[in-house]
Parts: C-alpha cells; structure tokens; sequence
C-alpha cells in the first residue's frame, strides 16, 4: 500500500511511530497527482512548495512539537475556495487567472494545523451541478469506475480522496455538494451546521446555504477536519459560536439507547419518474438493521415537506446565486471581453463568455423568481416553505435524536447521462438538499456497492450544532457495518 | 408557468447576459420547464407562515470602529483587467 | 398675484448623510476624504470572490441617534437587503441597504420658518447602506476610484409634507444642523456628505390627487435647492398649462444655467430585485443599547433655543447664533457655568467678540486655547468691575494668544481697575491742574467739555480707574 492510500489516523500513527515522514506520504501524493487521469485538479500543487512546507512540519514534530492530527497531512482544495496567491477558479471561465489576495477562513486555518495544502479541485462552476460536467476545465471521472460521473458540484475533491490523490479535501455543499459525490465515490463527507464553519473566502453560490466540510476517506478522519476548519470567524457573521461536543469521543461512542428516525419518505421518492433504486434501498435498510443490533432505537417517522424540497430550493439558490454573481462583470478582476467598446457590451460579452450554460441559466431562473411581480410568488413563497421544511426537522427531532436515510435514489450514473436535461439533473439531489434549506448538519458514509461495484451513501442528519451525533452514529455504521 | 421568448430577453438585460437565439429558445424551454415543477409549492397553504432567510437564528454581532488595512492597492488591484492612475478602467460610462 | 394662488407645491425629500465613523460600514478601511484613489479600500469594498460585510457598531449607533432626534420609532430589529443593479461604481453589482424593515420609522421634525411659525415635516424612515464609488471620464474610458464604496449613510426619507422651497430649504438647514450636533455627520455638502435629493410635484389649488413628480438628484447647496425647486415647479406648471403630461423621471439641477434636465437612465427598468441579505443576520438594538445611546444624546438646537430664550432671556435671534453650532453652544454654556449670575453678557461677549475672532470649527479645535470656563472668567471680570469692557477686549487677544486665564492676564499686567478714591482724586486734581483753560471754560457754560475731562482722567490711569467714580468725582470738583 503507498503512503498515499493512508487515512490521516493511519497516517499520524506512522508518523509517530517514525515510520514515515509528511515529506515521504507528500512526494506519494505529488506522485499519484502527477499521475492522475481522472482530472480531479483544476490546479496541481507546486511541487517544490508542497515539500518544502512538508520538510519544515517534519523538522518541528522532530524537535519535539505537537502539531495535532493534520500536522503534514496533504489536503486537496475545492477551487472555489479563495487561496492567497494560487489561481482561484471556481471552474468558471470568468474568473480567468484571478488570484486571490488572502486565503479563505478555512483554508488558513488548515494552514495553521499544519496541513499542506495539494492542488485545487476541480468542480462544477460555481459549484453548480450535481456530476462536475459542468466544469470549464473539463469533466471528471470516478475513480471507481471511469465511465461514470464523481458527482458533483465538489466532484474533484472527491474523486481526489478516493483516487489518493490526496489524504482529505476541503468541499462545499450547497444542496448536496459534499455529501452526493461522497456517495457516488464512496468517500466519507460532512456538510457542517450552517454557521459552524466561517465562509470567508469561499466563493458564493447560495449564501444562505452555503457550508464548507470535509471529504475524508473515514468518519474518524472527517472528525479531525472539522476540529480544525470550525469556529466563529471576524469576517463571516454568519458563522457562530457555539459549543463543539468531543467529536473523537463521538466516534467511539456506539449508538446503544439513540433514537434514529427513519423518514418514510426519504424510501420512497425517487429522482423524478424513477422511484428510489432497489439496490440502494436495500443497503439502508440493511445499515438500518446493524445499527438497531447496536442498541439504537429505530423510529419511523415523517417529513412530510419533503417533496418540496427541490422547488423550494432552486428559487432561493438562483435568486441568491443571481446577485452573488453579480460581482463577476470584467472591471475589477477576472475575464473581460476583447469585444467591449461601451460599458454594457463589456458587462453582457464578459459574462456571456465567461459563464457556461447551467450557471447562466441558474442566474436567470434566480433574476426571474426576484424581478418586479414575482418576488411573492416564487421568492417569498420558498422562502415560506423553507420555514415549513425546518419545522419538520424540529418535529422529528423532538422524538429522534438523528435521522437516517440514503445519501441520492441511484448510484452513480454514466457521463453525459442527464446533461440534457437540467430539471432532471436538479432531482438527484433530493435526499440532500432539505438538510441545507434546514441548516442542520449531514454526512454521507460509504454503505456497500451495487452488484454493478458503484458505491452506495448512507446520509445521517442531526440537529442544528450535533455534529457529535452524526460522528456516534457513523462512528459505528463504519465499524460494524464492515 | 410558461416563460416567453420576450421574457427570456428582458431577464437576460437584467442579468447583462446576451444570448444567442438558440441560447433563447433553449432557456424559454428550461425555464418553463422549471417554473413548471416549482408549482408544487401552490399546493401548499403557507397563509401566515413566517419567511426564512437564515437556516440558523443568529443576531448581528457588530464590528469595533478601527482601521485595518490588510492588504494594499497593488494587492487588490493586481487582477485588475485594465487599470490607470490607480483606478479602474471601463468604457465610458454614460454622462449624468 | 403669486403663482401659489393657483397652484400646490408638493416637495419631500430624501436625504443621504455620510455617517461619521473611521471605518467603512462593512469593512474595516478608512473612510478619509480626497486621499490617493483605492487606497481607502479593503478586499469587501472592492466586492472580491468570497469577501462577507461585516457591520460597524458605530454606524449603527448613529443611525439609532439620528431616528431619536428625529422622534422616529426604531425598529429594534432591522433588516438588510441587497438592491441589485450594475454599474461600474458598484463592486459587487447590489447595494447593501435597508429595504422592508429600516432601522427607523416614523418621525418628524418640527421647523421654525423665517415668519416664526413652525411646520412639522413627517419623516417616514431611515435606513442604513453603504455608499458607492466614484467614476471619472478620461477620453473614451471611465476610471472607477472606490474610496467611497462602502463609507456608511443614512437616508432620511420624509413625507412630502413641504410646499414652498423655504419650508425645504428650513428643513434641511434644521436636519443638517441636527445631524452635526450629534456628531453622526460632518454636515459638508461640498464633499457630499450632506446630499439632497427632492420629490417635486405640483397641483392645481387644492386638489386632493397628487401630481406626477420628478426627482431632483444630489444638489449640493441650499440655494440651488431652492433655485431647482423653483425651476422645477414652473417647468411642470408650464407643461400642465400648455397639456402636456408630466412625466416620471429622474432629474439633475445645472447651477450654471439654472435648470433641470432628465438624466439618463441607468438601468432601462428599475427593477432592483430586492431580497433580505443572507450574509447578515437580523440587526438587534438591544434595550440595554438603545437606553445608552439615549442617554447620550445631548440636547438639540431647537430645545437650546428655547431655553437660551426663556431661561437667560435671550432674544430669538442671539438664542439662534449661539445654539446653530454644537461647539459655540457648549462654549457659551460652559462659559456661563462660570459666570452664572450674568448669562447675558457671556451670550453678548461669545455673540460680538468671541465670534468675531473665532468660527465655530475653530472653537471645536483641540488647538483653540481658550477655555470655555477662562472666558467665562472674562465676563464675570466685567460684570463684577474688577475690569472695564475696554479693558476685557485687550484681555481676550491675550488669552486667545497665550491661553493664559483672564485673571492671571489682568493681575500679571495691572489692569485691574482703580476704584481707590485716594487715587482717582490724584488723577482728577492732576488733569484740572494741567488744563487751567479747559476748566474755565466748562465753569463758564461749555459743559460738552466734560467728556474731554473723562478722557484724560481715564488716559492718566491707562484705563483703569473706575469710570463712574471718575464721572463723579469730575463733576464736583469741577464745580469748583
């Protein structure tokens, strides 16, 4: 096994144990980049930068310094998170070479426990998709199997953590970004509580919904990612403080006496037409069953709003997203068009030819549901049913102390399978996105593989702030479920 | 709800992006499409039901009054894309 | 016959007030006025990927202050929404402001008018947003300088309760004069921290529907507004008269030609699509937080006035001049504390000497050295005869020079007055002695000597004997 197939446990354990350096575990990581053909970066990590800042965490842990878990620990980047002086795409044409000059709140704060940052990973533009075709560097392909999509919107990051292009990413979940390519690659992801970690620096998509999480390859590894990522921040008001539960302690807690809500729903809907897959269906179910033997408490329960979910959430990440992007017209930074003799060619060539379609059409879907006479209709009305959608949770959680459900309806699917069809596109996301609009937090974690060999996502929800309480019950899934 | 290729102009002005005529035909057929399977939410009573806009009820914490410069006018200025005396540089922009 | 008889002025205004904080409303650059451009500018200013405001406590506390003197409700909780449009001068292509929940609503403000009536113009809110940037045209291009982006206003919104350009320029001269006092604005319309735009529609005499109106943008100085008003108000008189319609738009004043033309419109339709901000929670003024800065409030140019007048019996006028600047008012009102028995002749004192040497700003100089407690000392001086007013206004140029104390200034010099009778009779034999002429003179009926006599008397005591013993002891003696 190479240095770079290691977990961060795994990892720290060696390095401990002097059986390997940061520089040896990063050299396997620049190595297997190098190497890469599922196109997970959008930009690969300077090499000699990468091993350098590697020699300096292993001269400190040599002279005696506790570093903490991520000391050394190479980390992919989702590149729409801002970093100080290496190109920033968001995989959007518009951007062009812009270079941001501060790093991201998360970003530094790996920095700070000593991770070395490896590469950029490649997304969706704007974060915007659901299998990462919608990159203007090119899609990506999932490791597991190359004929099918990573995922999306942090498709790279995913498919970097499970192609061991990197020992864990940095992703961002919107309405399922982190957790659904997690499922689709078999990787372990977590969509903090909205506010738990700062978004200064992470370029926006839906602001009111956006988190940064980590994609690791075990619950144990996510846990040490978000130690280090979470916090309030100065620069992020919507980022709060609020007591963080012993996350490590949480993993080996068991799950004997929890409540785990099971929302009939969530086994029922499908994407669209198709009702959820069979196979899927029965790995939960299955999950569901070890977890009772563990000493949870099983609990049927209902989240009614459910179906409206999707609705619901594409009018509030458009119109958030249409002003968001606002900020993109070619005068201060990113791409302008050579084809700008007055000011409103310059706005309308530059965006036009910097944004690719399904951004285009989010920021004119998100226009329409805000201009003069609809505000109410649309807008204001998902804004309503957002309210409803978190009430369901409250309920549930009066009764359950987390909820388990698949992590998408279906495996992964082909490349080029659902392109043309956006609306369809919007519905694999439909186990996901209620726990964004809601703001509580979720993980997905590997469940099985289909007969196919396409890995399947088990998606735990908790309440607001208890991330403590997906680790316990992921903690176990990962360790009995094996 | 079906969205006219009118519409699809007049919104595509709001959002300074320009559109070529199948980029047109395709976003009418989209949009609609979208508006569509967003009707669902008619189905709901929401008569009193407070709007959200944060998923996690917060108050605004409030920043002392003191300079902090970060960063200078190169660093913020460096991708610019056309840029004079310090400032950035666009087409005229119409008198008033 | 005034065109009034016939015609209803209707004007309300909406004024944006440059809030007077060190820092940015959402970011923590300086706020500094005419300095290199984008040099007063962070990463949030400039709208870069990623950037989130982050409010200033200041400027919330002046926005609360600005509604308390404006006897507004305020919204103890408010909220902030984006109001998106493009324009080059606009980083991040929506404005931060206030849309459906402002940090205040309805007020008003009572105005003395020049005949002493007073009107009461409504306010109907104030709400919080950041300013934008600056373009200036060089050839074909324009150059975006974004010092200004993000400097925090208010805008004051009032009914459109004004209906002659008097009440409106009254108006704004009283909020001006308001907002300075509390310090929440440096008042300066050159530099565009005081900008007025006005809603002006005419009717025929007492109709009930109101006209169309126009919007008057960003005029800089009081007569214009009213030179603009004016204008405007004819121009739409004119229209009506000849029936053609008046049509909504926006319009800008020439000072040069003293007109108003339509503005180009920047945006086709004005639809700015406004949404609460996700980036900022719900605004909180907690109990604790509105009664401190209630508490700090100092009291108000027209509460001074009346109290100037009822209370050390000034008259309209001199309660006005000392009141209209914070800092002449609370020096005089220092200077009486110390001089508590004559408030007149302080408020005399600070109207015809003080202000003749010092203006207002130069007085709320940290480098302006005369104490408000010193000066007081002056005039109790005068009013207890230790000097003469000939006297005191040698004094003050001395103080003002050196920011020594009047005491001091009269011991150290000898100038206090003489009022020994010993002496004043030596001073009195000594001039009627040297003037053997002049005194026949006056014994013989020419009494308009007499003044001659107290101008030597008062020579040969360099000022300082007692006018009125001299009066008196002169006229015995010179009657021999």
């Amino acid at each position: 096994m190479g240095f770079n197939e290691l977990s961060i446990e795994e990892f720290g354990q060696k390095l401990r144990a002097g059986e390997v350096t940061s520089e040896a575990v990063t050299k396997a990581i620049l190595d297997a980049i190098d190497a890469d053909q599922t196109n997970a970066f959008i930009t690969k990590p300077d090499r000699d930068a990468a091993l350098e800042r590697a020699r300096e965490i292993d001269a400190k842990l040599a002279a005696g310094e506790d570093l903490g878990p991520l000391a050394g620990v190479p980390i992919a980047l989702k590149d729409n998170l801002c970093t100080k002086g290496v190109r920033t795409t968001a995989a959007s044409k518009i951007l062009g070479d812009f270079e941001p000059p501060y790093d991201a709140t998360a970003v530094r704060k790996l920095a700070e426990a000593g991770a070395i940052a490896v590469g950029k990973a490649n997304l969706d533009e704007f974060a915007m998709g659901s299998s990462n075709e919608n990159s203007a560097f090119g899609p990506v392909d999932n490791p597991v199997n190359t004929d099918y999509v990573p995922g999306g919107s942090s498709g790279g990051s995913a498919a970097a953590v499970a192609g061991h292009l990197c020992l864990a990413a940095l992703g961002s979940d919107t309405g399922g970004s982190i957790r659904q390519p997690a499922a689709l690659t078999g990787t372990v992801g977590l969509k903090p509580t909205y506010g738990r970690v700062s978004r200064y620096g992470l370029i926006a998509f839906g602001s009111s919904l956006d988190q940064i999480g980590p994609i690791t390859k075990t619950v144990r590894d996510a846990a040490y990612v978000l130690e280090a990522i979470q916090g309030p921040c100065e620069f992020d008001m919507t980022s709060m403080e609020v007591e963080a539960g012993d996350y490590q302690a949480a993993v080996d807690a068991g799950v004997s006496g929890l409540k785990i809500g099971v929302p009939k729903e969530y086994f029922e809907l499908g994407a669209g037409e198709d009702a959820i897959h069979p196979e899927v269906k029965a790995a939960v179910q299955n999950a569901l069953s070890t977890l009772e033997a563990q000493g949870a408490e099983l609990v049927d329960i209902s989240l009614p709003h459910t179906e409206y979910a999707i609705a619901t959430y594409y009018l509030i990440a458009t119109a958030e997203a249409s002003s968001n992007l606002s900020r993109f017209d070619g005068v201060r930074y990113g791409h302008r068009s050579d084809d700008a003799p007055d000011l409103e060619s310059l706005y309308e060539n530059s965006r036009s030819e910097g944004f690719g379609d399904e951004v285009k059409r989010r920021i004119m879907l998100g226009t329409y549901v805000l201009s003069a006479g609809f505000y109410d209709a649309y807008y204001k009305k998902a804004q309503q049913v957002r309210t409803l959608i978190k009430q369901d949770f409250e309920n549930a959680f009066q009764e359950v102390d987390a909820i388990v459900t698949p992590t998408t309806p279906s495996p992964a699917f082909k490349k080029g399978e659902k392109t043309d069809d956006p609306l369809q596109m919007y519905l694999e996301d439909i186990y996901t996105i209620s726990c964004n609009l809601a703001g509580i937090p979720g993980i997905s974690v590997p469940c099985g593989t289909t007969g196919d060999g396409l890995p399947i996502g088990l998606q735990i929800l908790a309440p607001a702030f208890r991330e403590d309480t997906l680790f316990q019950v992921a903690g176990e899934w990962e360790r009995s479920g094996k | 709800m079906a969205i006219s290729k009118e519409e699809v102009l007049h919104i595509a002005k709001l959002s300074r992006l320009k559109l070529s005529e199948s980029e047109v035909d395709a976003l009418a057929h989209n949009l609609s499409d979208i508006l569509q399977y967003v009707e669902k939410l008619n189905e709901l009573d929401v008569s009193g039901v407070e709007p959200m806009t944060h998923a996690v009820p917060t108050q605004m914490r409030l920043r002392e009054d003191v300079v902090e410069q970060r960063l200078t006018r190169d660093d913020l200025m460096k991708n610019a894309p056309a840029s004079q005396d310090g400032m950035f540089k666009v087409p005229k922009v119409v008198s008033d | 016959m005034s065109i009034y008889d016939e015609w209803d002025l209707v004007v309300g205004c909406e004024v944006h007030c440059q809030l007077a904080t060190n820092t940015k409303i959402f970011s923590s650059a300086p706020t500094a006025f005419g300095a290199e451009p984008n040099t007063q500018v962070n990463e949030v200013d400039l709208g870069l990927p990623g950037v989130l405001p982050v409010l200033n406590g200041k400027g919330v506390g002046f926005a609360v202050a600005a509604g308390l003197a404006l006897d507004c409700e305020i919204n103890q909780t408010s909220i902030f929404a984006r109001k998106n449009y493009f324009y080059p001068d606009l980083p991040k292509g929506y404005q931060i402001s206030q849309h459906e929940t402002p940090i205040c609503g309805e007020g008003h403000l009572d105005v003395t008018l020049e005949d002493g009536s007073t009107k009461r113009v409504g306010i109907t809110r104030i709400h919080m947003e950041e300013d934008a940037g600056k373009s200036t045209h060089a050839g074909a291009n324009s150059l975006v300088d974004l010092n200004r982006a993000g400097v925090p206003l208010i805008e004051i919104v009032s009914e459109p309760d004004m209906s002659h350009p008097d009440e409106v320029v009254a108006y704004l001269k009283e909020l001006r004069a308001i907002v300075v006092y509390l310090g929440v604005c440096d008042g300066n319309m050159e530099e565009g921290s005081f900008r007025c735009d006005a809603n002006v529609s005419v009717k025929r005499k007492g109709a009930t529907e109101l006209g169309t109106r126009c919007e008057l943008k960003n005029i800089n100085s009081f007569k214009f507004i009213k030179d603009a008003i004016n204008y405007e108000m004819r121009r739409q008189i004119e229209l009506i008269e000849s029936g053609q319609k008046v049509i909504q738009q926006t319009r800008l004043f020439n000072p040069d030609r003293g007109v108003t033309f339509a503005m180009r419109d920047k945006e086709e339709s004005h639809d700015y699509r406004y949404f609460p901000e996700p980036d900022l929670p719900p605004m909180v003024v907690s109990d604790a937080r509105l009664a401190e800065i209630k508490e700090s409030m100092p009291e108000l140019p027209a509460a001074k006035r009346a109290r100037y007048q009822s209370e050390f019996d000034l008259s309209a006028y001199d309660a006005g001049v000392l009141s209209d600047h914070r800092p002449i008012a609370e020096f005089f009102e220092g200077a009486v504390a110390e001089c508590p028995d004559d408030p007149k002749q302080v408020a005399n004192w600070v109207i015809n000497e003080l202000l003749k040497e010092a203006s207002a700003d130069d007085i709320a100089s940290d480098e302006f050295k005369v104490k408000p407690a010193q000066f007081g000392e002056l005039v109790k001086l005068i009013s207890t005869d230790v000097i003469s007013g000939k006297i005191a206004k040698k004094v003050l140029p001395k103080m003002l020079e050196t920011g020594d104390g009047a005491e001091e200034i009269v011991e150290r010099e000898g100038l206090k007055q003489v009022t020994d009778t010993g002496a004043i009779e030596q001073f009195v034999d000594e001039v009627i002695a040297a003037n053997p002429g002049q005194v026949q003179e006056y014994r013989d009926g020419k009494e308009s000597l007499f003044g001659f006599f107290m101008g030597q008397v008062m020579k040969a005591s360099r000022g300082k004997a007692n006018p009125g013993m001299v009066q008196q002891m002169l006229r015995s003696k010179l009657k021999g």
